[in-house]
C-alpha cells in the first residue's frame, strides 16, 4: 500500500459488502433511512454528519459530507460553525477530564 | 476591457421616469468575456471537443434509451424561447452564453418579426425572453407589448441589476404594467456567494431590484399559479461544481431568509444545474473539476427526468434566427438542420415541422437529467 487514506477508496466503499452482503444491505438501508428528511431536514443531518466526520477525523467522510452539505444547500459559514461545534465538544471533553485529574491529584496530595 | 473594470454607466436617454436613488450603489465588477479574451472555449467546437473527449460511463443517447426514449423527441411546442442577444451588464462566472458588455450580437428586426409571427400564427402559449440581459435589446419593450397583445404569457429572464442601470429604472413598472412574469437570477440569499458568482456589487443591487418589484405587487401571489397576479420567480445555480439542493426544501429556507434578512418576498424558487458550457466549463477546467463534475452528472442520471426535459416543449431561437432545441444547444451551435442539410431558421419554422423532431444531444445534456432534473423552470421531478 502506497499510502493510508487513498481518496480512491471512497468509491470502493461498497467492496466492504463483498464478504457479508446481508450485513452490508442492512447497513445501507439503515444508513439511507437515517439521512432521509424527518424531524431533522436533510441539510441539518448533513451538517451533523460533517461535524462528526471532523470529530472522528475521517477524511473520506469529510470529503463526502463537504460535498453533501453544499448539495443540500448549506454554505461555508454554516459548515465552519458545524466544525466549531465538533471542536468545542472535543475541547470541552478534554477539559472536563481535568476534573478527574484534579480529584486524583487531591486524593494523593497532602 | 480590463478585469475588474466597473461597468460603464448606461447611455440610454429615456431614464426620465425614475427618481434618482438616494445613494448610488457600488458599481458592478465585470470581467472580459471569453470572446473578448480570444479564449479557446469561446468557440463552440472547442467546448464540444473537450466534452466528447471525457471518458463517460455511457453516452446521453444510451441513457435516454434506457429510460424508454430512443431517440429523444420533441413533444408539443409550448414555449418559444428567444435569445435576443449576448450583451449584458454583468459577466457571471457560470454564464453559458459568455455574455457581457463587450458582446455585440443582437437579434435583427427581421428575426424579431419572424418570432412574433410564429408566436401568433402557431398560438404558442408562452414567450420566454432571454439573453444576455434581454432588456438591453432595443426592441425588448415592443416585443413584450406585441406578445402580450396576442395573448401570450411573457417571461423575462432578468438579472435584476439591469433595473438599477441608467435608462432602465422604469423597467419594473413596465414589466408590471404588462404582467410580465419575472424570472430573476439570484444564486444565494447572502452577498458573498452571490457576488462570487455574479460579480462584486450584484447582491446589493439585486436586493434593491427585488424590493422595487415587491413594491409593485410582484412575488406576493399564491405560489405563482396562473391568475395569481404578478409572478416573481427566482433562479439559483450552485456556486461551484456541485449539484443543486432539493428545490422544495431550498425554497422554504429562501423564503424565510430573504424575508428575515431583506424583507423580500417571491413566488417560486427554481434550482438549475450548472451546464458544462462556456464560462462554467472554463471554471471546471481551471479548477480541475471537469472530469469529476461530468462523472457526477452521469452517475446522477434520473430516468424520470427525461419525459419533462425542456427541449421537448421548447423552441430556442438565436439572435441570427437559427433554431435550437434549447439555449444550451444554441451556445454549442447544435443547430437544427433542414432536409437540405442547411440550418433551419425562424423563417422556416412551423409547429408541424418541429413537433416530433429528434433532439440533438451531447454530453452536456446530462446536466438536465441529474438528480431532480433541471430546466429553465427548475427541477423537473418532484422530490
Amino acid at each position: 500500500m502506497s499510502s493510508y487514506y487513498d481518496p480512491a477508496h471512497l468509491k470502493k466503499f461498497g467492496d466492504i459488502g463483498k464478504e457479508a452482503p446481508e450485513l452490508w444491505k442492512k447497513f445501507g438501508e439503515w444508513y439511507g433511512a437515517v439521512f432521509a428528511d424527518g424531524a431533522l431536514s436533510e441539510r441539518e443531518k448533513a451538517l451533523i454528519a460533517l461535524a462528526v466526520a471532523h470529530a472522528v477525523q475521517c477524511p473520506y467522510c469529510i470529503d463526502a459530507y463537504s460535498t453533501t452539505c453544499l448539495e443540500k444547500g448549506a454554505d461555508a459559514a454554516q459548515m465552519t460553525e458545524a466544525v466549531h461545534v465538533a471542536a468545542a465538544i472535543r475541547g470541552g471533553a478534554t477539559l472536563v477530564h481535568g476534573v478527574q485529574m484534579r480529584e486524583h491529584v487531591h486524593k494523593l496530595s497532602m | 476591457m480590463n478585469p475588474g473594470e466597473a461597468v460603464p454607466a448606461g447611455t440610454a436617454a429615456n431614464a426620465a421616469s425614475s427618481a434618482p436613488a438616494a445613494a448610488d450603489p457600488a458599481p458592478i465588477r465585470i470581467q472580459p468575456t471569453l470572446a473578448r479574451r480570444g479564449h479557446e472555449l469561446a468557440q463552440a467546437q472547442a467546448q464540444l471537443a473537450k466534452l466528447r473527449r471525457l471518458p463517460l460511463a455511457r453516452g446521453f443517447e444510451a441513457a435516454c434509451a434506457s429510460a424508454g426514449h430512443a431517440p429523444l423527441r420533441a413533444a408539443r411546442l409550448e414555449i418559444l424561447q428567444i435569445n435576443v442577444g449576448r450583451v449584458c451588464n454583468q459577466t457571471c462566472r457560470h454564464c453559458h452564453v459568455d455574455a457581457g458588455p463587450d458582446r455585440k450580437e443582437s437579434m435583427s428586426d427581421a428575426v424579431v418579426e419572424a418570432c412574433l409571427k410564429l408566436l401568433v400564427e402557431e398560438k404558442i402559449p408562452t414567450l420566454d425572453i432571454t439573453g444576455g440581459a434581454p432588456e438591453m435589446h432595443p426592441r425588448f419593450r415592443e416585443i413584450v407589448r406585441r406578445a402580450r397583445a396576442a395573448g401570450a404569457k411573457v417571461m423575462d429572464r432578468c438579472n435584476l441589476t439591469i433595473t438599477q442601470a441608467n435608462g432602465f429604472r422604469d423597467l419594473p413598472r413596465f414589466l408590471a404594467d404588462h404582467q410580465v412574469e419575472v424570472v430573476a437570477s439570484l444564486p444565494y440569499y447572502a452577498p458573498k456567494q452571490t457576488d462570487l458568482q455574479r460579480g462584486d456589487g450584484v447582491f446589493e443591487q439585486s436586493i434593491a431590484a427585488l424590493r422595487e418589484l415587491n413594491a409593485l405587487g410582484y412575488g406576493k401571489g399564491d405560489g405563482g399559479r396562473p391568475g395569481s397576479g404578478l409572478v416573481l420567480n427566482l433562479v439559483t445555480n450552485p456556486v461551484g461544481a456541485f449539484l443543486p439542493a432539493g428545490q422544495a426544501s431550498l425554497e422554504r429556507e429562501w423564503k424565510r431568509e430573504l424575508l428575515r434578512r431583506h424583507g423580500v418576498v417571491f413566488d417560486r424558487l427554481f434550482t438549475i444545474t450548472n451546464m458544462p458550457i462556456s464560462r462554467f466549463l472554463d471554471f471546471l477546467v481551471e479548477s480541475d473539476n471537469l472530469a469529476s463534475y461530468l462523472e457526477k452528472l452521469v452517475a446522477a442520471f434520473n430516468p424520470a427526468a427525461v419525459a419533462g426535459l425542456m427541449c421537448r416543449n421548447t423552441l430556442s431561437v438565436g439572435f441570427d434566427g437559427r433554431l435550437f432545441d434549447c439555449d444550451f444547444n444554441q451556445m454549442l451551435e447544435l443547430a437544427l438542420q433542414g432536409p437540405s442539410g442547411r440550418p433551419l431558421t425562424i423563417h422556416d419554422a412551423t409547429r408541424a415541422a418541429l413537433e416530433g423532431r429528434p433532439i440533438l444531444t451531447a454530453p452536456h445534456c446530462f446536466g438536465c437529467t441529474a438528480g431532480a432534473g433541471s430546466s429553465c423552470g427548475g427541477a423537473t421531478v418532484k422530490g
